[in-house]
């Protein structure tokens, strides 16, 4: 890869340009998790800043001049970062692309005391939205979902995250054990009174490879909700977010005009993203190349190889015109907005064919709408098999 | 060439499991027929099938000298057949080409349905049979009851059975001598002209073809040239051979003998089994009686689950005709399945066994359709066509009235079962003809529709009977009732391989299993499907598979994409496994279980 200096317009700009940088640690690791968190006794944060600081030289010098939109710190959980690691790995960030005018900068944050206590020095850092994981509104579910806070200390910290930054969003779960239509309505007008202008509200996914999953493959992890129940919660989120103001964006995310994670609309816009940190991906254009990055995900071995070599990069992916138009459908349909017909002829380098959009019309799943192709509220509550019967 | 009085021809007949196999195994190692090395579980069951799954598909045959109490050595020559109903008439050769039979019978589990059909077999073929009571040091060994059983249902002298564990070895060389004094000597005459019975025969990579014969007068010589009377080729023998099991070369073989020749046979299809070989100047005037050409009674579709293997599933389709008199195949298009072959088998055990070997052997993913019979269909004009798939029915006008084939039955089952076997026959159109009791055991006799019995009768049987029911079934005769073919039609489409020809009062039953059926196995679509079952243009049972209400990934972010990519395209490629009905797709595992039809 080469950095790509006075280029035409290429399509990654109607996206943007993102930063995402990777916390791999957490307290404890959560049963329903599959990203990549770890938990580690003691954590040499200078060490880590270092290979940041080292991730973003190069990956500057492979992007010299373009103007960046967001940075996100995820995880894991980055709210255990020292706030001083924060603000250099902010420091570098500024010093190497010139910045928009109102960058979002968002860190995720569990809403612990601990946490609560570093918010100040987070935004003397720099960061401008932090999004939060309460998960759920009752002790009981907590419990049983991993989680090591109390609902009362999930709501301080939510209290001092709202005084604390611009901007703040927080995640539910739902579709819990024996969770019921009536309970998910009565929690969620709960959440809708404390939520600002931001709530991510995520069905509960079983994923292999987690203490959940093993769970479910024995057969236990009893009173999940049938599809047809799940299919309800959908609605009534659906419902209940669009009446307080907060109409989904996204298929699990709810935001007033304007409060939108632009972050995440970078990923969902295709736009371009650098991944810096274990296990993180990136998309990036170069030369006219769109290539998928990778990092090695254990944190040993990523933090090894970037003091080794410089590069946290293993070999990066060439993505083929129909990689592209793959991954632009599967993100795109997922916004209210849809995405772009012409953008997506481009990447793949052929039109999507009417016989595979007509069907789809017809049972009302998806819109055609001058150049925007989206889905419908009923489309994107099966938006698996829209995509299935598209590719 | 041995002098007739010392030799012994004979076949074990016994029910599955209870001891032929291990039993053959003694015989030969005890005489030392073949070395303790080289020495290996069911010596004479060659295919992976057959010992997997225990049975015998085809005749196999061995040679055993053995040195008796009167100080003269013996030839015992062993053949051992199929014992399945499927492989009836080649059991009936088998047991023609010797004198005499081993009884075996588990001495704990008794006399069963299928022992008592082979056993009537060597009955018909003449035979001394001597019986043999096996793992008679088990405890549950009851060796005065199973007696007693034997006289009673098969009306043999069984006082003088002989006890055996073929396991450990004990009695074996009781049933040597048994086999000397008890079972008759083969006659003949050497001068007479050659007579020869063409017993089985099998392809062998470095032989081509191997044919096992009985000569009953007259001489077999290497260079001999021989004539087949039923297809009047001729071939030059150029290999005459024992088996040891292993191959030994000899010069002639001689009235009473059993041994395998080779010559230019191209194909197993060339070979028939019954069938009388002489030699081509100065052969025998009459051919040996009761020769039947094979028969194919249960019919399927054979398709390949990717359309790109018709051309390897046609040739190994062929491959193992050479090798398969028996089986027959012709090409057949289906809209919902593509390009495959219609094949006929002997039976349900037959159709499995190919169907195994096409995918093991040949490596190809099958589909195969259900599983039907020849259906005499008399149409109004005089002309009486057979039907071998419900897809070719013509339109019910033209056919005055359909005839299907009929079986007996003979099934054999402890009495705490019995209420519920007399009430699967019933179900399936059985009419009783018999029911008789040995000690606790039950022996009902069937008049039973082939077409109710190739579906999951044996399965069915054998579960509620928690596999004590044995079963052995012939082909009785052709007889008029009143039949139709049940069309299913997903999303208003039918479908032709499912399609089926059912009995009017069970139209109804079935159709509605079916559907139910369907509607569990076909996945949920973004929109609803009605499923159903038809008989000509009137519906007989529907369901509505409801439209897929929600399945969409809750979290989808940057770091998401490959792996949601690479999902996608592999769900894509998953497609190619479906079949598309209209708009419906339907998995291929939906046809093969759909056609598993309980109750």
């Amino acid at each position: 890869m080469t950095g790509n200096v006075g280029a035409p317009v290429e399509d990654w700009q109607q996206g943007g340009f993102g930063l995402y940088i990777h916390w791999p640690f957490c307290q404890s690791k959560c049963p329903y998790c599959d990203f990549n968190s770890h938990v580690a006794a003691t954590i040499d944060q200078a060490r880590w800043k270092r290979a940041y600081l080292t991730e973003i030289d190069r990956i500057g010098a492979l992007t010299q001049d373009r103007v960046l939109n967001t940075v996100f710190f995820g995880g894991g959980t980055p709210s255990l970062m020292d706030p001083d690691v924060v603000a250099a790995v902010l420091d570098r960030v500024r010093a190497t692309w010139p910045m928009v005018n109102d960058p979002e900068i968002t860190l995720e944050a569990n809403p612990g005391s601990v946490e609560a206590g570093r918010f100040r020095a987070f935004r003397g850092a720099g960061v401008n939205r932090v999004s939060m994981g309460v998960q759920a509104l009752n002790d009981a579910d907590l419990r049983s979902l991993g989680r090591l806070h109390s609902v009362a200390e999930a709501r301080a910290a939510f209290d001092v995250a709202r005084t604390t930054f611009d901007r703040v969003s927080f995640d539910l779960i739902y579709g819990r054990q024996d969770q019921t239509a009536t309970d998910w309505t009565a929690e969620l007008r709960r959440a809708l009174t404390m939520a600002v202008d931001h709530l991510s509200l995520y069905q509960l996914t079983i994923e292999p490879g987690t203490a959940f999953g093993d769970r479910f493959a024995k057969g236990g992890l009893r009173g999940l909700p049938s599809e047809d129940l799940a299919a309800d919660l959908y609605e009534i989120t659906q419902d209940l977010c669009g009446q307080a103001g907060l109409p989904a964006y996204e298929v699990s995310n709810h935001a007033t005009a304007g409060s939108e994670s632009r972050h995440n609309l970078i990923y969902w816009r295709a736009g371009d993203y650098a991944g810096i940190g274990p296990g993180a991906h990136g998309r990036l254009t170069l030369d006219g190349t769109r290539w998928a990055t990778e990092c090695p995900k254990p944190p040993g071995a990523w933090l090894n190889v970037v003091e080794r070599t410089g590069s946290g990069d293993l070999v990066p992916t060439a993505l083929t015109g129909e990689d592209r138009g793959h991954e632009y459908l599967l993100m795109g349909l997922r916004l209210t907005e849809g995405l772009s017909l012409s953008r997506l002829s481009c990447m793949s380098g052929k039109a999507l064919p009417s016989e595979k959009l007509h069907p789809l019309t017809e049972l009302g799943l998806i819109q055609v709408d001058g150049d925007a192709l989206r889905t419908t509220p009923a489309g994107r509550m099966v938006l698996n098999g829209v995509l299935r019967a598209l590719v | 060439m041995t002098q007739l009085d010392l030799i012994r021809n004979f076949s074990i007949v016994a029910h599955i499991d209870h001891g032929k196999s291990t039993l053959a195994d003694r015989l030969i190692q005890m005489t030392g027929t073949v070395a303790a090395r080289d020495m290996k579980a069911q010596m004479l069951d060659s295919m992976d099938i057959e010992r997997e799954r225990g049975i015998t598909i085809k005749a196999n045959t061995v040679r055993i000298e053995y040195p008796a109490k009167d100080g003269n050595t013996y030839i015992l020559n062993l053949i051992d057949t199929p014992g399945h109903v499927d492989f009836a008439y080649e059991v009936s050769r088998s047991m023609r080409a010797v004198e005499g039979s081993l009884l075996v019978v588990d001495a704990s589990q008794g006399v069963e349905a299928q022992t008592l059909a082979n056993v009537y077999q060597a009955l018909d073929a003449g035979h001394e049979i001597v019986p043999v009571l096996n793992k008679i040091d088990l405890p549950a060994a009851e060796p005065d009851r199973v007696r007693q059983q034997i006289e009673d249902v098969i009306g043999l002298d069984a006082s003088d059975a002989v006890l055996i564990s073929a396991k450990s070895g004990l009695g074996i060389p009781d049933v040597l001598e048994a086999i000397v004094t008890r079972l008759p000597a083969p006659t003949g005459d050497r001068d007479a002209p050659l007579k020869a019975m063409l017993v089985d025969s099998w392809y062998d990579a470095y032989l081509g073809v191997v044919v096992m014969v009985r000569v009953m007068d007259g001489v077999m010589r290497k260079g001999d040239r021989v004539r087949m009377m039923q297809t009047n080729a001729v071939y030059g023998i150029d290999k005459l051979a024992v088996l040891k099991p292993q191959m030994v070369d000899i010069d002639e073989l001689g009235p009473g003998e059993i041994g395998i020749l080779t010559g230019s046979i191209k194909q197993v299809r060339d070979t028939r089994v019954g069938d009388t070989i002489t030699h081509e100047r100065r052969g025998c005037a009459e051919a040996l009686p009761g020769f039947k050409p094979a028969q194919p009674v249960v019919f399927c579709g054979l398709f390949p689950v990717d359309a790109a293997d018709f051309e390897p599933l046609r040739e190994a389709i062929e491959k193992l005709s050479l090798n398969d008199a028996s089986f027959s195949s012709e090409m057949e298009t289906s809209a919902a399945l593509g390009f495959g072959f219609r094949c006929g088998f002997l039976g349900l055990l037959h159709l499995e066994v190919i169907r195994d070997r096409l995918e093991r052997e040949y490596d190809l993913d099958l589909i195969t359709t259900a599983p039907s019979v020849v259906f005499h269909l008399h149409m109004k004009d005089g002309e009486v066509r057979d039907l071998h798939n419900p897809a070719d029915m013509p339109d019910l006008t033209y056919i005055d009235h359909i005839d299907e084939p009929r079986i007996k039955a003979t099934i054999m089952v402890p009495d705490e079962y019995l209420g519920d076997v007399l009430k699967l026959c019933q179900e399936r159109r059985g009419i009783q003809q018999d029911l008789s009791y040995v000690g606790n055991r039950a022996m009902a006799v069937y008049d039973l529709p082939l077409a109710e019995v190739v579906f999951d009768f044996y399965d069915r049987l054998k579960s509620i009977s928690k596999g004590y029911a044995s079963f052995d079934y012939v082909i009785s005769e052709y007889r008029e009732d009143h039949l139709v073919k049940m069309s299913i039609l997903v999303n208003d489409e039918p479908v032709d391989a499912l399609s089926m020809m059912v009995h009017r009062d069970r139209a109804d039953l079935r159709g509605r299993a079916m559907v139910e059926k369907l509607k569990d196995l076909i996945p949920r679509h973004m929109f609803k499907i009605p499923i159903q079952a038809a008989i000509g243009g009137r519906v007989i049972a529907r369901e509505t598979l409801s439209a897929m209400r929600k399945d969409v990934t809750a979290k989808c972010y940057g770091g998401d994409a490959s792996r949601k990519k690479k999902l996608l395209e592999k769900q894509k490629a998953g497609k190619k496994k479906m079949r598309q009905f209209g708009k419906v797709e339907i998995p291929q595992e939906a046809f093969i279980a759909a056609l598993k039809m309980d109750g």
